[in-house]
């Protein structure tokens, strides 16, 4: 029996800049940027003012009043990616058996926008320290347990088989994917509506990188505010948003004659078991993730076309993943361009993994290489092809991307031309 | 044929015991953690018990510099993992590092950290939000700590269906190591016993009121009228069975068998169990006895009385609930189940389940008051998360 | 009133925000010992300027509380940001 392989054949992007895969291929390929100073509050009291925030109404977006109250932003953003990713993928789930069809969402921060705003109203604005039950809102257990998201999803597309949030900080909206891979190679489901997602623009996300000095204080240049690579950078801009999936066993997937964006041909995360934020200068764990998905996808450092880098920001990111790429890539690091799409599109978390899963397969699909704004002094100590400014025309056929999050979590993810990885 | 995953040791932090032999001895004397809960004044609160851990502190269990960066989870979930460690007999500093990897579940993070630093917030101001909030309270923090804590570089994640994630973190555990790792640490603890946290699990609409703890969690009881909350979990070693093998270590016991559905149009917990049985390679017949979800809800009770009746038969197969004496530990209790299942096995005694009276139209053969000694091979554990989450799993000395 | 900033003031400050550190630790001439060596990591140093501001009353710049290595470097850093001793 030969492997099974795993295809994604729908997609659909809720990006700052704009709601819909192709409003965010635009902003990438124009190498526009979606960072602005917050507008969802007032960020007056904070030490960093600027985000990546999605314009997004629920309702015209098919959402009813119903949905939109018992979910969080994020549950919302996860609901209408995925119903679009399925449209998109032209694949009719309601006839097929439901208990074949797989549901993972990623998320790291869970519903924190609501759960900060009903902290705000049971405790009293924090007088109580026994909150008060009787405010509590009615739907507040689907903000309580962030599994709420999967249930709403599987609800959406009529999926009865495992469904799942998978939670591994930044690295989520990867291993989201991956996990959903792995479900339709070992024959559980044939198909598996698989993203990330988080809204996680709030006082107390904010005040939490404030006090560790994670994002940027650039604050009287919002939409530059965002510089990966650059020596000027320092710290990443939040954002937000969405992507999801449609994952397909190969095989079905070109039985029923449909457009196929990439192969999930390899996939592999590690820990770096150092500390719960901070980042080993050698890059060793992300390169042993990197080489695994590499061996798995069956393919060489030489094949890789395009790096898709976590590329956050901060000066700590840069040269760790730079490292990285160099320790497992060798001489081919130099000859591959790496840019990052959060100079554009932020940090959303646990989303941006799946955000970045969607550049890349568009990258693929396009043959472009979306460029790294802002990106005007290279760090000297960062010395690859980082793509600065503007988008890049070239044959694009294998993607490797990234991601680190807090909690040790280093991902790699290896997108290719079905006809190009290994048979 | 793929290569076996076994369970060799196991970490146990529960209401009723602390550490895999005191729970299981105070299983099986039906002695219940449920009591008055004292984490906090919940006199103001509808709901009055809980399962509490009453006697652990962490505190010269794990290093200091932990402790401010730490929710009680955390906490919990670290000692459980050096407990399930040391059962196994594993020193994971001699292991090569990335072939060891965590996998988890939670259902809500440390809730308790977060109120603290949201009260913080909003009654002090923005910098007084400890540098810890930016991931003490978050879903992944318990796998990530593990894995600093141990020096595991392998494949590690976290996975959340809210009380069925303690089959599905173990589950993702046996993918790894079928895909080469040698050792995951594995399952599940839960800590929401704080005020909001207590408020978050009101809202569920699923916590009993009763005032007395025998008469609080009473599933497939006529008078079921919701669940008792509690803390805790376990945490599993688990391995290939070769590298077991290789290194002459104790064997509690395989993962068989898993599947995992959600509901649908129907209920999908009778598909899982089907699932998880043929993914077991095995037949209605070789289930020696079932731990059951027991929501103590009587639609939900239902559903699971049929869904066993439907695969084995009116009173086809023993039953049990130990987690009656524990009350529900949300992601953590499914975890625990699996730990009392391998118990189970190696003691050929089903526990029983407590202060219930099952209802005769569930047509169980609820395993109530007393241990029951069976001759046992195989065990399936079932476990519902709500919205929909259905997990089976099929365990087998 | 102006204050003063101590090596004590500074070790009571990590030991609450942060814990104390395995080993020997505080204790003994750890003025111009590495923090890393210590025992405290950028975070707890990051948590315990968040604290020192609050008591104090101060805001610590940034750049060189950052580049402070050493329990001496630190106090340093902080003793030039309180206000002059009054008179």
């Amino acid at each position: 029996m030969s492997a099974r392989r795993v295809v994604i054949t729908g997609v659909e992007v809720l990006a700052p800049g704009g709601v819909g895969a192709r409003k965010f291929w635009e902003l990438l390929t124009e190498g526009r940027t979606a960072t602005r100073g917050i507008t969802f509050f007032d960020p007056s009291p904070f030490r960093s003012r600027v985000a990546a925030e999605v314009d997004f109404d629920p309702y015209a977006h098919g959402l009813t009043p119903q949905e939109v109250r018992r979910m969080d932003r994020a549950a919302q953003f996860a609901v209408v990616a995925a119903r679009g990713a399925v449209a998109d993928s032209g694949l009719a789930l309601d006839g097929l058996d439901p208990y074949r069809i797989g549901v993972t969402v990623g998320t790291a921060v869970g519903s924190t926008m609501s759960l900060d705003e009903d902290y705000r109203i049971v405790s009293d604005d924090g007088r109580l320290d026994l909150v008060d039950h009787t405010y509590a809102d009615p739907h507040f257990y689907n903000y309580f347990v962030p599994s709420s998201f999967a249930a709403e999803v599987a609800r959406a597309v009529g999926a009865q088989g495992p469904s799942s949030v998978v939670s591994a900080g930044c690295t989520s909206g990867l291993d989201s994917v991956g996990y959903a891979a792995e479900l339709i190679r070992e024959g559980t489901a044939d198909v598996v509506v698989a993203g990330a997602t988080d809204a996680p623009i709030s006082p107390i996300t904010l005040a939490c990188f404030d006090a560790i000095k994670a994002t940027t204080p650039r604050n009287d240049e919002p939409e530059h505010a965002s510089r990966p690579f650059d020596g000027t950078r320092n710290g990443f801009v939040l954002g937000e948003g969405a992507a999801v999936f449609v994952l397909e066993e190969l095989d079905s997937a070109q039985r029923r004659g449909a457009r196929v964006y990439a192969e999930i041909a390899g996939y592999a995360t590690r820990s770096n078991a150092y500390h719960m934020t901070g980042l080993r200068a050698d890059g060793g764990e992300m390169a042993e993730a990197i080489t695994v998905a590499l061996d798995e996808a069956r393919m060489n450092p030489t094949d890789i076309d395009y790096i898709n880098a976590h590329g956050s920001g901060t000066k700590q990111n840069d040269r760790h993943e730079t490292a990285a790429f160099k320790r497992s890539l060798g001489d081919h690091a130099y000859r591959t361009p790496v840019s990052s799409i959060k100079s554009m599109v932020g940090h959303s978390l646990g989303a941006i993994g799946s955000i970045e899963i969607a550049a890349s397969i568009l990258a693929i699909r396009n043959n472009v290489v979306p460029p790294t704004a802002n990106l005007h002094t290279p760090d000297p100590e960062c010395d690859l092809d980082y793509v600065p400014l503007t988008a890049r025309d070239q044959l694009v056929d294998a993607v490797l991307t990234v991601g680190s999050g807090f909690g040790g979590f280093q991902s790699a993810m290896v997108l290719a031309q079905p006809e190009r990885s290994a048979a | 044929m793929t290569a076996s995953v076994v369970v060799t040791g196991l970490g146990v932090a529960a209401p009723n015991g602390l550490g895999g032999q005191d729970f299981w001895n105070a299983t099986l004397a039906g002695k219940s953690g449920i009591g008055p809960l004292t984490h906090f004044d919940a006199s103001g609160y509808p709901a009055r018990l809980a399962g509490e851990i009453g006697d652990f502190t962490a505190e010269g269990q794990l290093p200091s510099r932990l402790m401010p960066q730490t929710d009680r989870v955390t906490r919990l979930s670290l000692v459980a993992a050096d407990w399930a460690l040391a059962d196994a007999g594993v020193r994971p500093a001699e292991l090569p590092e990335f072939s060891m990897g965590v996998s988890t579940a939670s259902s809500a993070g440390g809730f308790a950290f977060s109120q603290h630093e949201l009260k913080n917030l909003w009654s002090k101001g923005s910098q007084y939000v400890s540098a810890y909030q930016s991931f003490a309270w978050f879903y992944a923090v318990n796998t990530g700590q593990i894995s600093i804590r141990n020096g595991m570089k392998g494949p590690s994640g976290v996975v959340v269906t809210d009380q069925a994630g303690g089959l599905d973190a173990v589950a993702q555990a046996r993918r790894q190591i079928r895909k080469g790792t040698s050792l995951v640490v594995a399952g599940a603890v839960d800590a929401l016993l704080c005020s909001w946290g207590w408020v978050g699990l009101h809202t569920s609409g699923r916590l009993s009121t009763a005032e007395e703890p025998t008469h609080a969690y009473l599933p497939f009881d006529d008078r079921a009228a919701g669940h008792v909350a509690g803390e805790g979990g376990a945490l599993l070693i688990m391995e290939s069975g070769d590298s077991a093998k290789a290194r002459g270590a104790r064997v509690y016991g395989e993962i068989a068998g898993y599947a995992a559905t959600f509901d649908g149009r129907e209920p999908g917990l009778r598909k899982a169990v089907e699932l998880a049985l043929a993914d077991a390679a095995v037949t209605a017949a070789d289930v020696d006895v079932v731990f059951a979800d027991a929501a103590a809800e009587p639609e939900l009770d239902r559903v699971e009385a049929e869904a066993i009746a439907a695969v084995f038969g009116p009173h086809g197969v023993p039953v049990t609930a130990p987690k009656t004496m524990t009350g529900r530990l949300y992601a953590g209790g499914a975890a625990l189940d699996l730990a009392t299942a391998f118990l189970a096995l190696g003691e050929d005694t089903i526990p029983p389940t407590v202060h219930t009276e099952p209802a005769e139209r569930h047509g169980l053969d609820l395993v109530v008051s007393q241990p029951r000694a069976a001759r046992l091979r195989t065990a399936l554990v079932l476990a519902r998360g709500h919205g929909g989450f259905n997990s089976a799993m099929v365990v087998r000395r | 009133m102006s204050r003063t900033f101590t090596l004590d003031d500074l070790k009571r400050i990590l030991l609450e925000g942060s814990g104390a550190p395995d080993g020997t630790g505080l204790e003994g001439d750890i003025l111009d010992a590495d923090f890393a060596d210590i025992g405290y990591d950028s975070l707890a140093l990051l948590e315990t300027a968040s604290r020192v501001e609050r008591e104090y009353g101060i805001e610590l710049d940034e750049t060189v509380v950052g580049e402070a290595n050493t329990p001496r470097a630190l106090l340093d850093a902080i003793s030039s940001h309180l206000p002059a001793q009054a008179a």
